[in-house]
């Protein structure tokens, strides 16, 4: 019951922290120009009605030389469409400025792009967090040996490397010197043949390196303190061998603390980098994002920005949430 | 010794002149400070990251003022040039010395050759080259300074045309060639305007032109000539330097002369070599103090020069970062203090708001800000949104500090000896965080370099508008040079990149091992 209430009273917290940074965007967003300008080859008439129709603006009239005059609704009336559009009909609204693609549904266009964004991210977590965690418990038992000193090395050089050069080396490196994968990724939408996959590889190590380093170094640190805990001695004392003391009781307790960090990453494997996006030329959402900035569509932007805080905000009390269940002393300590 | 057979004379009563109840310490006493820079010193990589960082700062400071170019600064005949040192440029050390491996053709070695051999550069270093098995791939160190050579044909003013002759005459160096006549130009459009074709081609009328050789496979020039005499009105009058000594030359027991420059609408048109042009117009046209084409660290795909740039860069990064982060610092301390100080419900509101402003994404600030501002004052936005939200982390620890002292007794007796908030808080509790807080102040840096990187190099801020550019420019300038091949482009800029987070990692470190000598060796 008391986890009950607690989770109940963050996730509030959570929502409504997430409601005023999104009426924030939106009233910042909305006190902009409204941009009524038709692209070529669109009827100005039609990019009036559009927005009429969308509830932005009211009363539109054609003046002398093709002018449009119009009158704003005031912003929270707008805001109030806009909420209700969303709940009651999903609606996120359509792309107005954003050329490619033009007068579709905004949510549909978000949508098609995320399984590349949440592909590369899966499988670099997949491929990070086992090597992660097994060069931190490495290192941890061969604490202050040859072996420790090699990991640390190569984690204060991962750590230090910016992502931004260390996706440049890859791409330099292996996709052009050495020619092994394509230089970005292909644009086919079948996620699951070897092509593609082959193509999002340099995507995945770029992104899985720092999270290999990051998994390393927190592992080392929780298993070495845990390591020596008095616990410990006492199972060796009863007799276990060196191996089960490790894994039965070592192990289980450095987790407390890391798998948090693991779930969290599973949840903002939908946001994603967006630097490696844009490096790797990866169609994801990334990309829409930075699009979306660049041509001032701001329904998409709005969604876009809503999703990403979204994501950070959830994986934020993921964390906080999760120690209450992985952990039955903060459970229990609790009452 | 052995311990029980000690000799009774050295039992011996100590009078009482040997006893010193309160002697003074005979050495100095050592503050927390200077504890500390002992500490800081022992540490050797942090002592070489202390270093690397003032290296990298001093760079930042002084080499804007040893480089001429600027980073508006841009010259597209010299885009991918690559870096040359004078140091290395006359040795024969093949190395840092404006040339690339080149891989081509017999037609491609031919132009280098024919261009090498009319201005008398080392086109091909040293005139080496080697052939592959078949005869098909020449290979050589390929000069990107002289290998330009004349690129297009230049049509100048006729003032600019005898300043160039008045130029020449004073300091001998030949910058107008030859030009080739009209009618005998290859006939497609994009060879017909090339200036480095002035030999004769086996067929002028074909994409690429194959070079016709004499007997002893040697280039067979294709100036246009005129006999003494026979001067007509599409030649330009040249009085200046002639490549083939000052008399011109004789055939057929007439004297003839090549033609320097053909008249055209709008002036004269021109062969002229662009190293010497380049020299001739930043020296006597525009006296911008650049003396001759030499890139340090080469140059971008639109013909910047890197360690310009990279220089001007780190210079802003470094001052921005400083300023955002003293500001950030000021804030957050005077917030925090207040914050944990005070607690309960000033706190817990405080807290909010932080938590609040801390959860927006800086990107969508960035964003916003640039809408509302427009793109005239980019600094500005990035420096009010890493204000926004950079404060936050500064805020929270001070706030733990304060939540560390302000229960300790010697502030309970500050207070009760009537001391007022304002004295408890800066005179009493501040200064013994100053350690924790001041280390931060220098993690925080490199991160705030990193993220206006990050941001320039999205394309989300551009620097380039206001003669100042950022190092992620350049690096988002790089990657699109990899399919060039031109992999310097982006290498001086990720190594600064790297040596200043490495440094400033390994500087961070040691400082707050040496400010807080109980949380050596455990991380973050």
């Amino acid at each position: 019951m008391y986890m009950f209430k607690y989770v109940s009273k963050r996730l509030g917290l959570m929502l409504f922290t997430f409601f005023i940074i999104f009426t924030m965007c939106f009233v910042l967003i909305k006190l902009l120009p409204i941009p009524t300008n038709a692209l070529p080859g669109q009827d100005p008439e039609i990019v009036m009605k559009t927005l009429e129709g969308r509830g932005w603006i009211t009363n539109i009239r054609e003046g002398e030389n093709g002018v449009w005059y119009y009158d704003r609704v005031p912003i929270f009336i707008q805001f109030g469409t806009y909420i209700k559009r969303i709940v009651t009909q999903g609606d996120f609204g359509i792309v107005t400025t954003y050329g490619e693609y033009l007068n579709m549904n905004i949510w549909q266009v978000f949508v098609s792009h995320l399984p590349p964004t949440i592909l590369i991210n899966i499988y670099s977590t997949l491929i990070g967090v086992p090597i992660g965690l097994g060069l931190g418990i490495l290192a941890a038992l061969k604490k202050n040996k040859w072996q420790d000193q090699v990991i640390n090395i190569f984690i204060i050089l991962l750590i230090s490397v910016p992502s931004i050069v260390l996706a440049l080396m890859i791409q330099y490196v292996f996709c052009f010197k050495l020619g092994w994968f394509p230089l970005t990724m292909s644009t086919s939408d079948e996620y699951f043949t070897w092509e593609v996959f082959r193509s999002m590889l340099p995507a995945v190590f770029a992104l899985c390196l720092g999270s290999i380093a990051g998994y390393a170094r927190y592992t080392r640190a929780e298993l070495s303190e845990v390591l020596t805990g008095e616990f410990m001695l006492l199972a060796r004392t009863k007799g276990l061998t060196k191996k089960q003391a490790i894994l039965h009781h070592a192990m289980r307790n450095s987790m407390v603390v890391i798998f948090p960090s693991i779930l969290s990453e599973f949840i903002s494997v939908l946001s994603g980098s967006l630097i490696i996006e844009k490096m790797f030329g990866i169609n994801g959402v990334g990309g829409l994002y930075l699009n979306s900035i660049t041509f001032q569509d701001y329904d998409f932007f709005m969604l876009l920005s809503g999703f990403y805080t979204l994501v950070s905000l959830t994986a934020g009390i993921v964390i906080d949430i999760s120690y209450g269940f992985i952990d039955p002393r903060i459970r229990m300590g609790a009452k | 010794m052995d311990i029980n057979n000690i000799p009774a004379e050295k039992f011996q009563f100590a009078t009482r002149t040997d006893l010193y109840h309160d002697s003074k310490f005979e050495t100095k006493p050592v503050s927390y400070f200077q504890g500390a820079f002992r500490r800081f010193c022992k540490n050797k990589g942090a002592v070489v990251g202390g270093v690397v960082i003032t290296i990298l700062v001093l760079f930042a400071i002084i080499a804007p003022f040893f480089t001429p170019f600027q980073p508006v600064y841009y010259d597209m005949v010299y885009a991918y040039v690559t870096p040359k040192a004078k140091l290395f440029a006359n040795s024969n050390i093949d190395f840092w010395d404006g040339c690339r491996v080149k891989n081509t053709s017999k037609v491609g070695y031919l132009k280098d050759l024919a261009l090498a051999k009319e201005t008398g550069r080392e086109v091909i270093k040293n005139g080496e080259y080697t052939i592959s098995e078949d005869g098909s791939n020449y290979t050589y160190r390929y000069d990107t300074y002289y290998g330009v050579g004349f690129g297009k044909y230049k049509i100048i003013s006729p003032e600019e045309f005898n300043d160039i002759q008045r130029y020449q005459n004073e300091t001998g160096r030949q910058v107008l060639y030859p030009v080739v006549k009209f009618s005998d130009r290859p006939t497609l459009e994009k060879n017909k305007y090339d200036a480095n074709i002035y030999y004769k081609v086996e067929n002028p009328n074909v994409s690429t032109l194959r070079p016709k050789l004499d007997k002893n496979g040697d280039i067979i020039p294709n100036y246009w000539t005129y006999e003494e005499g026979d001067f007509s009105g599409l030649m330009a009058e040249y009085n200046s330097l002639r490549i083939e000594g000052e008399n011109g030359f004789e055939k057929d027991g007439k004297q003839h002369y090549y033609v320097y420059g053909r008249k055209v609408d709008g002036g004269i048109e021109v062969r002229a070599e662009y190293y010497e042009y380049y020299i001739y117009q930043h020296n006597e046209v525009l006296k911008d103090g650049i003396k001759e084409p030499l890139f340090l660290f080469g140059t971008t795909q639109t013909g910047k020069d890197i360690f310009a740039c990279l220089a001007y860069g780190a210079r802003f990064s470094f001052i921005f970062a400083t300023v955002v982060a003293i500001a950030n610092f000021i804030v957050g301390v005077i917030w925090g203090s207040i914050s944990g100080y005070f607690g309960g419900k000033i706190d817990l509101f405080m807290e909010r708001i932080a938590e609040i402003l801390g959860a927006i994404p800086t990107i969508i600030v960035i964003t916003l800000l640039k809408y509302h501002m427009g793109t005239a004052s980019q600094v500005l936005v990035l420096f009010i949104a890493f204000f926004l939200t950079g404060w936050i982390g500064m805020a929270g620890r001070t706030r733990m500090q304060f939540y560390r002292f302000k229960n300790q007794e010697y502030v309970l007796a500050a207070r009760t000896l009537g001391a007022r908030d304002a004295r408890i808080m800066f005179k009493h509790i501040f200064p013994n965080g100053l350690g924790t807080i001041v280390t931060s102040f220098a993690l925080v840096i490199p991160g705030m370099i990193y993220s206006e990187t990050s941001f320039t190099y999205l394309g989300i801020i551009n620097l380039e508008a206001g003669n100042i550019t950022s190092v992620g420019t350049l690096i988002a300038a790089g990657q699109q040079s990899i399919m060039a091949n031109a992999g310097y482009v982006a290498f001086f800029p990720c190594m600064f990149l790297v040596l200043m987070m490495l440094s400033f990692n390994l500087f961070g470190n040691g400082l707050r091992d040496a400010f807080n000598p109980s949380l050596r060796g455990t991380e973050d």
